[in-house]
């Protein structure tokens, strides 16, 4: 398949991009955060998502989604990216969404179609610590009574606060297990905190939080590969996102260059200027490269998927980072005030490239997977 | 069965059949990689009857026209051909700057005589070609250059100097690129074509820190070239070479730009050994070779995206030169990599364990690739005017 964009995927891209400007401009960030807003996204904006299929993207038609893949994900958090845009549809959209289906059984039947409605905000709760270190999970699931018994803490999980359900990756006898635990479950508190780019991410502590067997999604032990499944997703997702940041940020630095004037000429005449800006489109057009690959690769189920997963997340990782970091330097002083757009980008930014492991994790992930 | 299935196994028939095993082993030296001309030496019978064959079908440049010497395929088809030689590890029949270079303007500039006589020559790697474009005077501003064809009616004399002369010493033919207006700088250039068996042709290799000289200076003294040998028309071989100057950066792009685009890090546990977590045991450089494989299969997979737009109109005219600058940046680290995992071993400039330096001589060929071509500087200063139109540039 041609590494670019079908005829389908460019009308949902012009459909996507104009509507996601239009109702979610970074003036939508800003509103939520000035208002002090203690859900994270809006739940307008989320009813309009789910008006046009969104949610339901990567649900398979039989539960009542839209069946798509990887690529059509990407397109939306492309937007998700540029506009800065608060919302739930990583995690529950894309996250939640691979690992229910990729599970199948009870929680299957039970989620999907809700999350294709619109119905049900779903957090990941992997995290435990201020690193992503997804082989080192230490909740712990024990068995007791018809179910099990979770305990433990867990820390990054976005929406955690204000989910309809957490996805809670435990430890149990014979591996790793996943658990769907409905926000009503007793023993579970989720602790909201403020983060740099204006989001709300949960420390959620499960203090013998009980849970029928049903709850486990897919089988007890074998929760390894549905991980594995839930992480590949939601960090090609991110990348995207990240793609998108980055090309907002960098298209903004860009108009600024052919604006501003200082020594009597336009700052995008100098040569010492132009070859950093150059550099940095370089950057970004193979992130966005790399991130489809990654995308197409996960849509065919290839095997070769895992190791452009990690590729992706750390070049998109890299190039984001430097479209942020050269769009606040270039546009000098008013890049350091609030007042500017800019500097939300650097902040969204920083919070998605520790999402799922930074640049740092999954560089170390090559290196293992090429034996090294 | 799709058409293009069917294609596919044709072609994996096809070579199994025709690509003698020999022809499928990793190239060793120059003398693996087939140049053809009238003074090449195969090396074997395979490398021969390997050519003769893909020459036959049309597989030294597959995507030409078949009158031309091609296979006519398909962007899709040329796709799965070269997916299934490499598969098979089948080396290329036939490189040569004919098909890499001239070719592609003959297609697009020549005359239907010029494109059945040159490109079937090309293809079938009777006659090796060489470029004439740098002169001495001249090297990233080229269209200054100097090099005068005097307008004598049926004929031009021709005097001056070009150097970078690819293998100019094993090339039968040169395109040069000569001065016919001194008047008119874009527009007093014309693209010639002659013999190097020319009366008032020589050459000179030239030394490189390699210690190899696969470049010449070329000398031109009354060189008279016919007034039937050139490309486009007389005085706007501009065009021409700007061109070729963009499909040599396409073609570096989708080829050889990244260098070999496979994973530098397993290679050198050899070398350092692995610690009890298997891990290369020497974390800062199994760090940066780590992030550098990362650099190298995204390139890769910019390289794929950027052939599937390019092929099907899509890319953006200019992109090539963002392939060639981030290909060559990146192929020059992998060569600071391969150096640093070789140590003290890789520093040996002529012994029989290092394969005649060949570490240290491919590292130091490397510096090179941000130059020729098109220097990383002038790249960026394309990338800024024509994709990023940023003011002045």
């Amino acid at each position: 398949m041609p590494l670019y964009h079908n005829d389908d995927q460019t009308m949902l891209k012009d459909s996507v991009a104009p509507f996601v400007a239009e109702q979610a401009p970074v003036s939508h960030l800003r509103q939520l955060r000035d208002s002090a807003d203690a859900t994270g996204f809006s739940r307008e904006l989320w009813a309009q998502f789910t008006k046009m299929g969104l949610p339901g993207m990567l649900v398979p038609e039989a539960h009542g989604g839209l069946g798509m893949g990887h690529i059509e994900a990407g397109i939306v958090l492309e937007e998700i990216g540029r506009n800065l845009t608060p919302s739930p549809f990583l995690s529950t959209g894309v996250g939640a969404v691979a690992a229910l289906a990729k599970a199948g059984g009870t929680q299957a039947e039970r989620w999907l179609p809700a999350i294709a409605g619109g119905e049900a905000i779903i957090a990941l709760a992997i995290d435990e610590g201020a690193k992503h270190r997804p082989d080192r999970i230490a909740t712990s699931a024990t068995r007791a009574g018809n179910g099990f018994r979770l305990d433990g803490k867990k820390s990054f999980v976005l929406h955690g606060h204000v989910a309809d359900m957490s996805i809670v990756a435990a430890k149990t006898d014979g591996g790793i297990t996943l658990f769907a635990v409905p926000k009503d479950a007793k023993g579970l508190t989720a602790d909201p905190r403020r983060l740099v780019d204006s989001s709300l991410a949960s420390h959620v502590t499960l203090d013998g939080v009980e849970v029928d067997a049903d709850a486990v999604i897919g089988e007890v032990d074998a929760g390894g590969d549905i991980l594995d499944a839930l992480l590949a997703a939601t960090r090609t997702g991110a990348a995207a996102e990240m793609v998108g940041v980055g090309q907002g940020a960098m298209d903004m630095t860009v108009t600024y260059l052919k604006e501003r004037k200082q020594f009597g000429k336009l700052i995008g005449e100098f040569q010492g200027l132009q070859h950093r800006a150059a550099h940095l489109y370089g950057e970004m057009e193979v992130a966005r490269a790399t991130v489809m690959k990654a995308q197409q690769l996960l849509d065919e189920g290839s095997e070769g998927a895992k190791l452009m997963v990690s590729v992706a997340k750390a070049k998109a990782g890299r190039a984001a980072n430097l479209a942020v970091r050269e769009g606040v330097q270039m546009h000098g002083g008013i890049g350091m005030t609030d007042e500017y757009d800019i500097g939300l980008y650097m902040k969204r930014d920083r919070a998605l490239a520790e999402y799922m492991g930074d640049v740092h994790y999954h560089i170390d992930q090559v290196a293992r997977m090429n034996g090294y | 069965m799709s058409d293009l299935d069917a294609f596919r196994a044709d072609v994996r028939a096809w070579l199994e059949a025709n690509c003698p095993p020999e022809m499928r082993e990793p190239v060793r030296d120059e003398g693996d990689v087939c140049w053809g001309g009238r003074k090449w030496v195969f090396k074997n019978g395979a490398q021969k009857a390997w050519l003769e064959a893909c020459v036959a079908k049309g597989y030294t440049v597959p995507d030409w026209p078949k009158p031309y010497g091609g296979a006519g395929l398909s962007p899709e088809e040329t796709k799965i051909l070269r997916q299934e030689m490499k598969r098979i590890n089948a080396r290329s029949p036939l490189d040569s700057f004919g098909i890499w270079m001239l070719g592609p303007a003959l297609l697009q500039f020549g005359t239907e005589e010029q494109k059945v006589h040159y490109l079937n020559q090309i293809a079938r790697g009777e006659i090796r070609w060489c470029q004439g474009y740098s002169e001495p005077g001249s090297g990233s501003d080229l269209v200054s250059l100097q090099t005068f064809g005097e307008d004598r009616g049926d004929h031009w004399v021709v005097n001056g100097s070009k150097i970078w002369t690819s293998y100019a010493d094993k090339a039968d033919w040169i395109f040069c690129l000569v001065r016919t207006d001194k008047a008119n700088k874009y527009q007093g250039i014309t693209f010639m074509l002659f013999d190097m068996e020319s009366k008032g042709v020589t050459t000179k290799p030239i030394l490189l820190i390699s210690g190899n000289s696969p470049f010449c200076e070329t000398f031109f003294d009354d060189v008279e070239v016919p007034k039937t040998q050139f490309v486009g028309q007389v005085n706007r071989g501009w065009d021409v070479a700007k061109y070729l100057l963009g499909h040599e950066r396409e073609m570096i792009s989708g080829g050889g730009a990244g260098g070999d685009m496979v994973s530098i890090g397993g290679a050198f546990a050899k070398t350092f050994g692995k610690n009890a977590a298997g891990e290369l045991d020497d974390p800062i450089l199994r760090a940066e070779m780590a992030a550098f494989d990362v650099d190298v299969f995204a390139y890769r997979a910019m390289g794929e995206r950027f052939m599937d737009m390019w092929k099907t109109g899509r890319a953006h005219p200019a992109s090539s030169n963002m392939m060639k600058y981030v290909g060559t940046e990146l192929n020059k680290r992998r060569h600071e990599l391969v150096m640093a995992g070789g140590g003290s071993e890789a520093l040996e400039w002529d012994s029989e364990e290092s394969k005649g330096g060949a570490r240290a001589r491919t590292w130091l060929r490397t510096k090179a690739n941000s130059i020729e071509g098109g220097t990383s500087e002038v790249m960026l200063n394309v990338i800024a005017k024509r994709i990023l139109d940023l003011p002045g540039a």
